[in-house]
Order: structure tokens, then sequence, then C-alpha cells
């Protein structure tokens, strides 16, 4: 039974609750049993309460038996990104520097899903303040991946990809400001969500580079993701750059919503550097939406095919450079016993708190803003930027979505890419522009390499189209049967 | 493979209130130098009349009415503070 629980999609489990065929509790003890089993090789957690999960465990099933179950997430557990806050857990961003930061508050996300009966399971590792693609920059170790325990679960929301990989959670949030939800999805073999820019409230997710962060989520199916975007999806007056927009019922409009569509291809996304089997695998995907009477139309994206890593790294590590400036050892987070006056204390607490990978990007940031560099590299970023988006914009009048790969490989070996920053950069390069752009992408598993390692099939949807994004999505997963394939973690 | 000529790592550093070993600031100098070698390449971009773009919502300001929220409560607005006293946080003089 606790075997078919743990990778049974939520859509199903929760027709168990309804029927009353298992508790909540019971569904909890599942998978902290699962967590037991195997993440001592998997590594995807940084903490969980599981006291604290099992009681909201048991309000559910109170609330069930008393009639006032609050819909299809009611009772289910659901991972968190060490990075977005729940009232009373730790929440480190996988950093010394916030090695004992518990959150005083719930981020908005986190409140819209107690509201929505689900219950908190574990804080999932990352790479370091979501700087990486590997979540091997994390201060508190390497998250593997449960396809093959020497290689990266990708990155930077590694350990929530893992945990829901492993069966560990059956749901996870992550947040994506390059690829960080869509990559680590495709290198473990799941759906990975990142919404529009504004769709969903940043409040309570601490910030990297603002101006590109969105919370998103990770599960085994594209219903699931549906599920778990309608729960956490809405305006928010805490967050100013928050979309007034009605939410729809995505569920609903996977069944509403149906093709054929115009789907474009980038031809700029299947040039070098692209591995020959996942570019196989997707160009398989792309037959059978053709198949399936969709136009496929060729498109070209030169600008951002070309240019968006470099606007990226620029526009990031500003951004970074600016909001990870409240770390100062001063109101919270890790302080220098080796400080002397108030200066020391930033300079000091910073140097023992912060990880190579974020002090590089400080590093960055702050010379990119710097006077006399300001306009030669990050208003000329921010200018290229909007040309990134016009030409995503522009392709969108003639189609309703894209299709790409996510990654150009595979999950890589540990340690492969971590000495060539510039290197780990360039894996990111057919998400990034997508994050410049504002506009929502999934990630859904494609097939395998030989090897047997997980592919991912990018489709990127117009603004706050989720609801068409999610269709497209489906109708691919409806005709293949790589979701039901999980890792053997033998 | 070459440390970025118009970087320097020390003056940056103290810009960001960042005290790096002297092994750090060879390792990034030569790291930034390629990165920034890199980004070389937007020059290449016509960006005459160009507006930059600051984020990409299509929200412009956002007014919230001028009314007192309730806020967090002291006990836990300091509970992660790293020195505290009297309701205070604690940090070394600034002030001779």
């Amino acid at each position: 039974m606790a075997d078919e629980l743990i990778f049974r999609p939520v859509a199903e489990v929760a027709a168990l609750l309804d029927a009353k065929k298992i508790s909540s509790v019971e569904l909890l003890r599942a998978f902290v049993a699962r967590k037991q089993a195997v993440d001592g090789r998997v590594q995807a957690f940084n903490s969980l309460d599981e006291a604290g999960a099992l009681a909201l465990a048991a309000a559910s099933d109170a609330r069930r038996a008393a009639g006032q179950a609050r819909g299809p997430l009611e009772g289910i557990p659901v991972g968190f990104k060490d990075v977005i806050a729940v009232e009373g857990q730790p929440l480190t961003c996988s950093s010394r520097m916030l090695a004992n930061f518990v959150s005083p508050y719930d981020a908005t996300v986190t409140a819209k899903l107690k509201a929505a009966g689900a219950i908190p399971f574990g804080r999932l590792n990352m790479d370091e303040f979501a700087m990486g693609s590997s979540t091997e920059n994390s201060a508190f170790g390497v998250t593997a991946n449960p396809w093959d325990l020497t290689r990266v679960p990708g990155g930077s929301s590694g350990g929530s990809a893992a945990a829901v990989a492993a069966g560990e959670v059956p749901l996870a949030l992550g947040s994506d400001t390059g690829g960080s939800i869509r990559q680590p999805a495709a290198l473990c073999g799941l759906v990975g969500l990142k919404p529009t820019y504004g769709l969903v409230s940043r409040y309570g997710l601490a910030a990297f580079a603002s101006s590109l962060d969105q919370i998103g989520t990770l599960a085994h199916t594209v219903e699931d993701a549906a599920l778990l975007l309608g729960a956490i999806a809405g305006h928010d007056a805490h967050d100013s750059t928050s979309f007034k927009a009605e939410v729809p019922d995505y569920r609903a409009e996977l069944a509403k919503r149906q093709g054929p569509w115009r789907l474009g291809v980038p031809k700029e996304f299947f040039g070098a550097g692209l591995d020959p089997e996942v570019g196989a695998a997707v160009k398989q995907a792309i037959e059978f939406y053709r198949s399936a009477g969709c136009a496929i139309k060729p498109v070209s994206l030169p600008l951002s095919a070309e240019y968006a890593i470099a606007v990226y790294y620029l526009i990031a590590t500003a951004e970074a450079s600016s909001n990870l400036a409240r770390y100062d050892g001063i109101r919270y987070g890790h302080r220098s016993k080796a400080a002397t006056d108030a200066i020391d204390i930033y300079a000091k607490s910073r140097a023992e708190g912060f990880g190579e990978e974020v002090k590089r990007r400080i590093i960055l940031g702050t010379h990119v803003l710097s006077s006399g560099y300001y306009d030669a590299y990050y208003l000329r970023a921010q200018k290229v930027r909007t040309l990134i988006r016009g030409e995503f914009l522009r392709v969108f009048r003639e189609c309703d979505a894209l299709l790409s790969p996510t990654s150009p490989t595979a999950a890589f070996k540990i340690g492969e890419k971590s000495a060539d920053p510039l290197a780990m950069y360039l894996s990111d390069i057919y998400t990034i522009g997508v994050n410049l752009a504002g506009l929502p992408g999934i990630s859904v598993p494609c097939g395998f390499t030989g090897g047997g390692l997980p592919i991912g099939l990018q489709i990127i949807g117009q603004p706050f189209q989720e609801g068409a994004l999610l269709a497209i999505a489906r109708a691919y997963e409806q005709a293949h049967a790589w979701h039901t394939k999980h890792p053997a973690l033998t | 493979m070459n440390p970025a000529p118009d970087l320097d790592i020390n003056y940056v550093a103290n810009l960001a209130r960042l005290a790096l070993t002297d092994a750090e600031k060879g390792k990034f100098a030569q790291q930034l130098g390629d990165i920034l070698h890199y980004v070389e390449k937007l020059k290449q971009v016509e960006v005459t009349g160009v507006e930059p773009m600051a984020h990409a919502a299509p929200v412009y300001n956002v007014w919230a009415a001028d009314v007192a929220q309730p806020g967090l409560p002291v006990g836990a607005a300091l509970q992660n503070a790293p020195a505290q006293r009297d309701n205070l946080i604690v940090v070394p003089k600034v002030v001779e």
C-alpha cells in the first residue's frame, strides 16, 4: 500500500482521502517512512518538522470527518524549497548565513496552502540563495539525483525535485530565477512549472533577483501541477509586482482547452551544445504534436539564443548584490565573533556566512552597478532585455506556445562543472530567456537517455496563459508513459 | 582567460562589504574576468533608443491607502537578532 501511495498522483490520492480509504495521518506516515528509507542517500531535505506535520495531518483528518474539507489539497503534504517562509520553521536558503534563522511569518503561498488544507512537509535543499544549477552550492551538502546518485539533481531547486522524484513528498514548491524549477524537473523526470512573472506572490520568498524570481511547482503530473498552481496563484497586496488577474480553475482548463495549437520551434535552441539524445527526444515530442494535428512553425529567437545568458548574469547579479546587502550581521543572520566595529561586522559576517558562488555573484553584481560601469553593463543589459522580450512577444503573434529542450544535457556528474562557473551558467541557455521576458514555462518528461537519465521538454507559453500551457503539456503526457516511471533507488 | 582589466577586486570587495581572502581575490579576479569577457558580446547589440526594462510585470505603479497596518510584534521581529537587550538590537559603539 505504502509504495503505491507515494508515487500516486495527488489527484488520485485526494480521491482516496475523500472516500476515507486512507487518512491524512496514514498518508503522511508513508512519506515519513520513505524519507527515512532513502534520504540518507538522496539528501533532499535540510530539515523536517515531523511532529508538526503529523499534528496538521490529524487536524486535516478532523476537518474531513466534520465535513469541512477545504478542497483537493486537503491533507496533502507539500515540500518547501528552503527559501520560502513557513512561520516557526527554519529558513536557511542553504546558507551558513541563515543556519539558525526561524521564519517569524508565513509567505503568502504558505498561507494560501495552509488555507487549502495542505501540510508543509520539510525544508528542501537548494543552491545557496538559489544561485546555481546543480544544488552543489549548498552549505549543508550535495543533493543526489535519485535516478543516478553520482549525478546532480539540477538546481537551484534540486532538493525539491529530488524529493518528489524519490517519492519523499508528492508535491513541492520551488523558485525559478533562470530555470531553477524547469531544469531540475527535467533532470529528475518531473513536471516543473514556472508561472508568468506576477502570477504568484513573492512575499515571503527570500529575494535573489527580484525582477526574475517566481515561485512555482514540482509534481509528477501536469494535473498535479495545475492543482498546486491553483492554490498559490493570485493577487497579493504584499507584493507590488503581483498582477491583478482572475485565477481560473486550472484543472478545469485542462479539460476545456483542446488543441490543435500553433506551436513554434525556435531553431536556435537546437544548435551546438545540445546533446544528441536530448535533441532526438525533443524532436520526437514535436512530431507527436504534429501528428496530433498541431501546426508546427519554425521560428527564430536570435537575440535570446545569443545574448540571454550575458544579460541574465548582469541583471541577476546586480539585483542579488543589492538584495543580499540586507545580510549584514546586525538584525538577523550570522554575526562574526571576530569583528571589532560596525563596518567590520558587515565585512566579516558576510565573509564567514556566504559561500563561494554567492560571494562571486555579489562581487560581479557590485562591479556592474558601480560608478563608471553602470551604463556599460547594467543599463545595456536592461535594454537588451527589452529587445529579448519583444522578440518573444513577436513570435507569439503566430504561436500559442514554443517547444524546446529544457536543458542541453541530461543530469551531469557531481563535481563535473563546479570548478567552471561559466560552463555551469551556460547550462541554463534554454530557460533563461523565459525569465527575462517574464513568460510562463513548463518542463515535462519526454524520454530517457540510453543511460536511463530523464530528458525534459520545455513548453513556453504566452503571459498569463498557464491554462493553455498546462493543457498543451497534458496532451503530450496523456499520450506517453514517461511520468509513470520512477527511480529504483535500490 | 585573462583577469578583467577593469575589475579592481579590492575596491569592489570594499563596496560590497565583503572581507575576501587573498586566495578568493585571485580566483574571483580570474573567473570574473572570463565572465566579463563573455558579456562583452552585448556591445554587438544596437540599443540606441531602446527603453531599459526593469521587470516584466505589466504593473507600473501601485498605490496603497495611507493607513497603518499591524506589523510584526517586537518579540517576533527580534527573535533572529544575533545580540539583543531590552527589546533592542545590540551593536558595537559607532560614535565615540
